[in-house]
């Protein structure tokens, strides 16, 4: 079928932190139905750490791997770090992904971000 | 993907005839000696050449008995989209005294879309119909759309993706009417549905042998007799010289073989495949929430069960029926290498969500009532896993 990396068919089948988190700090959501993908980011911050990940995905099997590598990495960091963290990144963890695919790796980082940036807005309020 | 069920071939389930389906094994078989022994070039004028002459029209006429058509109007070509491309560019250009219009519709294969839109920079005016939420073109459109330069009407006799049957005799009676030549794309309808091109009035029919458990890489256009066409291979005289380029002999013989097993056991067949059709759609629609049938409730292909899932993407859902042994097709975007959602999907007005978590099961003769059960079983399960990850998933 779709050439996916093995990383990438493992993730999808079975990804990590899959989920929403009731009381958030911080939410980023992405993309619509429209344009094929969505994803929902929620994110739990403890001591400038992301304590709890948790994501939601409408899309591909790309976008599902995607997802849970970027709440897999991005887990336990600081928000310094996580805000570090690239779509390249995220698709070489992966073991590349196809190149029609790797505008989904391009939604993954950035939902992170928008949700961290969620977090730092309210708490700047 | 996953080796141990690729290994297990018998747990494997095709439901994309639509694509293409498996050879028949009594074609395959009669297509062998035409490979190992009778190889002649029909051209020739020796005894090898004489017996693959005598092989290729013999089927020939099978071919031609399964539209009603006569063995003469037939002509032999490497698939699909040649045929499609013959009959657009071939007739276009025989007619190209009497004027550039032509009217097509909206829903057809890219086969013919894409010549189109190319002819359109060479000069032709093109026009297409839309087509209504069930993927009916609504004939007076047709009527509408009629010029003085209307030369040519090519509509597609059912829809590869939704299996919307058209209503071609009605067609054939405005394109009389009016003096304009009439092609049908009959690749889902040939050797599938019963198709007598005298009855419904066609001068130009597309169709091809994968499509009816014959071999890849051959097809034909009937053209009816009296017909003018212009080819678009030059060279040898083959196919009285509308389609030049050595036969496909072993192919042509495949076809022909195919074409006569799928008129002797059309009725059994669509039979068969119908109720196959009507239990998966039943089943899907009774254990799943949230899904639509697309397509027409009636006037559809047998084979056809065209799906959508809310709130999931299609190719998610064949990645997870692949990881089963389960072969199937998408509209979705993010099934196609132009990470486009189907046209005929846009066409019908399907929202963008809904084209998205599109997914087609194909069937065909060799599908049988377990592996109905079979997908039944494994994808009420797989549609629940995807929406509890779907952020747009409302219970």
């Amino acid at each position: 079928m779709v050439a996916y990396s093995k990383k990438v068919m493992e993730h999808f089948m079975n990804p990590r932190n899959v989920g929403e988190i009731k009381d958030a700090d911080g939410i980023g959501e992405i993309g619509n139905p429209v344009c094929g993908d969505m994803m929902s980011f929620y994110i739990k911050v403890k001591d400038n750490k992301l304590e709890d990940i948790k994501f939601k995905t409408f899309g591909c099997g790309a976008a599902i791997a995607v997802s849970s590598m970027v709440s897999e990495a991005a887990k336990g960091k600081t928000l310094d770090e996580a805000l570090r963290i690239t779509n390249k990144d995220i698709a070489k963890k992966l073991g590349g992904l196809p190149k029609n695919k790797l505008h989904c790796s391009n939604l993954g980082a950035d939902a992170l971000h928008k949700a961290i940036k969620d977090y730092l807005d309210k708490k700047g309020k | 993907m996953n080796s141990k069920i690729k290994k297990d071939s018998k747990k494997r389930i095709f439901f994309d005839n639509a694509s293409t389906t498996r050879i028949d094994d009594q074609v395959f078989k009669e297509m062998e000696s035409y490979f190992r022994e009778n190889y002649g070039n029909p051209s020739s004028l020796h005894d090898f050449g004489e017996l693959a002459k005598s092989a290729v029209e013999s089927a020939r006429k099978k071919v031609a008995n399964l539209i009603g058509a006569s063995a003469e109007e037939i002509y032999f070509t490497s698939c699909g989209t040649e045929s499609n491309n013959l009959a657009l560019w071939g007739l276009a250009r025989a007619l190209k005294g009497k004027g550039n219009h032509i009217i097509s519709s909206v829903i057809e294969h890219h086969s013919v879309l894409n010549p189109l839109k190319e002819m359109k920079k060479n000069g032709w005016n093109i026009s297409l119909v839309p087509v209504d939420e069930c993927g009916l073109i609504n004939t007076k459109d047709i009527e509408n759309e009629i010029t003085d330069s209307t030369i040519l009407i090519s509509i597609m006799h059912a829809n590869n993706e939704i299996g919307t049957i058209q209503k071609l005799k009605e067609i054939s009676l405005i394109a009389k009417k009016n003096n304009i030549i009439f092609h049908s794309d009959g690749m889902a309808t040939a050797g599938i549905i019963p198709v007598n091109v005298r009855e419904l009035g066609i001068d130009a029919y597309s169709f091809s042998a994968q499509q009816l458990h014959g071999p890849k890489g051959v097809a034909a256009l009937f053209i009816k007799k009296g017909t003018r066409i212009k080819p678009i291979f030059l060279g040898g005289t083959q196919e009285k010289g509308r389609r030049a380029g050595t036969e496909n002999v072993p192919g042509i013989v495949g076809f022909g073989k195919a074409c006569e097993l799928a008129k002797i056991k059309m009725e059994d067949n669509i039979k068969y495949i119908s109720k196959l059709r009507d239990n998966l759609i039943n089943g899907i629609i009774n254990k799943v929430k949230n899904v639509k049938l697309n397509g027409h409730t009636t006037d559809r292909l047998p084979g056809n069960v065209h799906i959508s899932f809310k709130y999931i993407e299609g190719e998610s859902i064949l990645l997870m029926l692949n990881m089963e042994g389960i072969a199937a097709a998408s509209g979705s975007s993010c099934t196609s290498q132009a990470l486009k959602s189907s046209h005929v999907l846009n066409a019908i007005g399907l929202s963008p969500t809904m084209a998205q978590g599109s997914v087609l099961f194909s069937l065909g003769k060799y599908n049988t009532a377990e592996e109905v059960s079979r997908l039944l079983e494994v994808l009420p399960p797989i549609v629940k896993r995807l929406r509890e990850m779907s952020p747009i998933y409302k219970e």
